[in-house]
């Protein structure tokens, strides 16, 4: 399964009024692309906050659900997020880990996520709940669940190396959409 | 008996709308921490590292709040790709309270610098100033008798740029 298509199958799985928080690199321009929306937020700088982001909106927004697009070489940098997430306990806080064992906006070189099993680390941290997922029907099974239940949790996907031809680039200007994902956050 | 210091500071915060709080501690305004640590109300979030802190502010003024984020000066090495990646170019506004360790004292001293202090603070203490311009952070010195007056100011500054500004705590203020 290519990344942007794992990015699509969790997007269509996200109800209307969900918050989205996606981190740099070509996960958020693979979720830009497939569909956008004042209600998702696109980082360009600050590799491995996007956790700490989707903890804070998630902290001060308990009704809305929180989905965070993150990346393996994004969690692995900011590792002790993952105990932050599980002091914190949102219970509307969901992590999905795009994991290719690489990093991808810079030319797919490695990262340690063949050996280091992230899934794991958040559990043992004290997520409620994660799982790794390694095929599309896996993905899709798994989806059909996954934010029933009750977060912090984490979804790990296993993802192919290499990125998509022609990926568009997030339009808007970064101060753009702050403002227009703030007005989606306080409707 | 009116109350310490850093009550007061805290109460003037939340007279300005501050209402989320996050950070890293210092000695220097340990007396704060231990406020937030103990009542429950200001939802302090003890995050793990300045950077991070500052990404919990990010996620709480993108779901409505006006957030605070407090470090040590050594803090603000940790955050320079935050500000500048984050906060400044997404105008994300954020408070930092930063403490001012390694502060020249004694500019006839060996070093020419803050020798008081342990040697790790020494350097950042040095250029703490310059180092805040560099990064176009505006900031004001904490001090009680100006206090009121510089979070007036800095606010205002904040909401008009909507990006983060400085409040910087020296020794001997807020440290009980």
């Amino acid at each position: 399964m290519t990344r942007a298509e794992a990015v699509a199958k969790v997007a269509d799985a996200m109800g209307s009024g969900w918050l989205a928080i996606a981190c740099n690199g070509m996960i958020g321009r693979e979720l830009y692309t497939h569909a956008d929306a004042p209600s998702r937020f696109y980082m360009i700088g600050s590799m491995g906050l996007a956790s700490s982001i989707g903890l804070g909106l998630a902290i001060v927004q308990p009704s809305r659900i929180v989905v965070v697009f993150d990346g393996d070489g994004n969690v692995l940098m900011s590792l002790g997020v993952l105990g932050s997430v599980a002091a914190a306990a949102p219970a509307n806080f969901y992590h999905v880990v795009f994991d290719n064992a690489a990093h991808g906006s810079t030319g797919d070189q490695c990262t340690i996520s063949d050996r280091v099993p992230i899934e794991k680390v958040a559990v043992a941290a004290g997520y409620r709940r994660s799982i790794r997922v390694r095929s599309a029907s896996e993905l899709d099974h798994t989806l059909s669940r996954f934010f029933t239940e009750p977060g912090p949790a984490m979804l790990l996907v296993e993802v192919e190396r290499g990125n998509q031809p022609g990926i568009g680039r997030v339009e808007s200007s970064p101060a753009e959409l702050t403002a227009r994902f703030r007005r989606a956050a306080m409707e | 008996m009116s109350p310490p210091v850093s009550q007061r500071f805290l109460d003037l915060l939340e007279h300005h709308g501050y209402d989320f709080f996050t950070g890293v501690p210092c000695s220097l305004f340990a007396g704060v921490t231990r406020i937030l640590d103990r009542e429950a109300r200001y939802g302090y979030i003890s995050a793990v590292r300045e950077d991070s802190a500052l990404g919990l502010a990010a996620g709480a003024y993108l779901g409505g709040r006006q957030p605070v984020v407090f470090m040590q000066n050594s803090g603000l090495g940790v955050s320079v790709n935050a500000i500048v990646s984050l906060n400044q170019i997404y105008d994300i506004p954020a408070l930092l309270v930063v403490s001012w360790r390694g502060r020249p004292e004694r500019p006839e001293g060996p070093e020419g610098r803050g020798d008081d202090d342990a040697p790790e603070h020494l350097i950042m203490g040095a250029v703490m100033e310059d180092f805040l311009r560099l990064l176009t952070i505006p900031f004001a010195l904490l001090e009680p008798a100006t206090l009121e007056r510089d979070v007036d100011e800095l606010t205002r500054t904040m909401h008009a740029t909507r990006k983060p500004v400085a409040l910087v705590v020296p020794k001997g203020v807020l440290h009980q």
